[in-house]
């Protein structure tokens, strides 16, 4: 009955097996619809907005996604202070959370859940307790990935 | 008296003298409501903290209890309660307050029925005239403590429950009108490797039905001897599991008898998915709703099993499976 161990003991897989017949799962197939719908309008929604920025305000095509990612920014930093974007992200899922929304999302409700402990040790310190590991690791692949290419290149590659 | 390896059977049974149920906003949208004695309309309660919050709702409900049991707190010998926040800060700050010797306690969600027993047995043995017991959770704070920021977009699955915002108290002593605690059991910690903080009701499961089968065959009564049983906050998901193992176990439970209080608080809302959790949860159910229902004189004998997850955020993030525990009390409205 000891907790940490890495095997289950009989009486424990003996329960797991019994409880699993009764756990409902999450629905895969309508989260996964769910998901595409809500990414992929987020993703035209980010497109419309590139557009604008290309024919109204004259940037650049490489330039206006970042307008574009900034408005998506804006926009889901306000819907979380209003507290409708974990409304939102429960119906879509991924949909919501893989784009740069769930990305603000993850910054602002951090930020606003620790805004009762102050401005430093509170929103300061806890902003980065969601995002934190995705800019480690994302920044850490980043860089893995540009010393194989780079090798790839030395060695006479493309 | 003890009886059997973890059961008391009360020789003086204490009387639940008042009991009092306090919830937040989404609370006063409960079936059970009119069992509540007063809702917050604001989850802040006009503080700057969920854990102030939470503070303001266990002296409320402290208070509550004082004014219905027609007593001042300088009457009350101990207050014995806890709650979830690190180092139980909500039950002594309240306790600050109220300037009432304190027991805390931690059972995670037993704590209710954690501190009844214990409470119960101290008024046996002529330990003290009055004590008061409550516990108290708060939705936001348990969820900032435990899990994530309450506007994280995090999809949650079917299995993950709802903290409940509220606080229940009650106060007992030697002598006087209302139900009795006859007897109590205390159950000891299960662990049946579920490592998901979103599966409380499978996690917990275990520990509910091995303390109330523990409790039948101490006290050597049938489950029939009760007009109700009622497990703490499994939840839909952990009551499902919970009827599985008391077939199993060959514990025949007739149709009715057996409830769970995370069930009861939101009924069939999707908003909770498998239901209510958190200290509040029994506390208020059964502080409120429950003990209505015994001094209407619709129940006579019920047994309320507490259940509590016994984890830490580190001890998930460590991934360490969950220990569980639950505390079964016996009520009884006799004269």
């Amino acid at each position: 009955m000891t907790g940490n161990q890495k095997k289950a003991t009989p009486a424990q897989k003996e329960y797991q097996e019994l409880a699993k017949k009764t756990v409902p799962k999450r629905k895969v197939v309508p989260n996964t619809i769910r998901a595409f719908l809500a990414g992929g309008l987020i993703c035209t929604f980010s497109q419309g907005l590139q557009e604008i920025f290309i024919h109204f305000f004259h940037f650049e095509k490489s330039q206006a996604g970042n307008p574009g990612s900034a408005v998506l920014i804006m926009l889901s930093a306000l819907l979380t202070g209003l507290g409708v974007y974990d409304h939102i992200s429960q119906w879509a899922g991924a949909g919501t959370a893989v784009p740069i929304t769930g990305f603000a999302n993850s910054i602002a409700s951090a930020a606003i859940e620790h805004r009762s402990e102050g401005y430093v040790l509170g929103v300061g310190g806890n902003m980065f307790k969601i995002a934190g590991p995705v800019i480690v690791f994302g920044t850490f692949s980043a860089f893995v990935v540009a010393i194989i290419k780079l090798t790839i290149k030395a060695i006479g590659g493309i | 008296m003890l009886v059997g390896r973890q059961s008391w059977r009360f020789d003086n049974p204490p009387v639940i003298l008042a009991s009092a149920a306090i919830g937040g906003p989404f609370e006063s949208k409960s079936p059970l409501a009119d069992d509540f004695d007063a809702f917050h309309d604001d989850i802040w309660l006009k503080q700057n903290s969920f854990e102030k919050a939470e503070v303001k709702l266990l002296e409320h409900a402290c208070q509550k209890v004082l004014e219905k049991a027609g007593l001042q707190s300088q009457d009350i010998n101990f207050l014995i309660s806890g709650d979830l926040d690190n180092q139980i800060t909500a039950s002594s700050f309240a306790a600050r307050s109220l300037a009432i010797p304190y027991i805390g306690m931690f059972g995670a969600c037993s704590t209710s029925m954690e501190g009844l027993a214990v409470a119960s047995k101290l008024l046996d043995n002529g330990g003290a005239n009055y004590i008061l017991t409550a516990t108290a959770s708060h939705n936001a704070a348990t969820e900032k403590q435990f899990r994530y920021p309450t506007e994280y977009g995090a999809q949650k699955p079917p299995t993950s429950q709802w903290t409940v915002t509220g606080a229940g108290a009650a106060i007992l002593g030697k002598e006087g009108n209302g139900p009795r605690v006859t007897s109590a059991t205390i159950g000891h910690v299960v662990d049946m490797g579920v490592k998901d903080p979103f599966n409380m009701g499978e996690a917990m499961a275990p520990a509910a039905v091995d303390t109330i089968e523990t409790h039948l065959k101490e006290m050597n009564i049938e489950p029939d001897y009760y007009d109700l049983i009622a497990t703490g906050d499994l939840g839909f998901t952990g009551y499902a599991i919970a009827n599985k193992l008391f077939q199993k176990h060959g514990i025949q439970l007739r149709e009715g008898l057996y409830t769970d209080c995370g069930m009861l608080i939101y009924g069939k809302n999707p908003k909770v998915f498998s239901g209510g959790s958190g200290c509040a949860c029994s506390a208020t159910v059964t502080y409120g709703n429950l003990l209505n229902r015994m001094r209407r004189g619709e129940l006579k004998r019920m047994l309320i099993a507490a259940t509590g997850a016994l984890l830490s955020p580190l001890s998930y993030q460590q991934k360490q499976s969950i220990p569980c525990i639950s505390h079964a009390v016996s009520i009884e409205s006799i004269q």
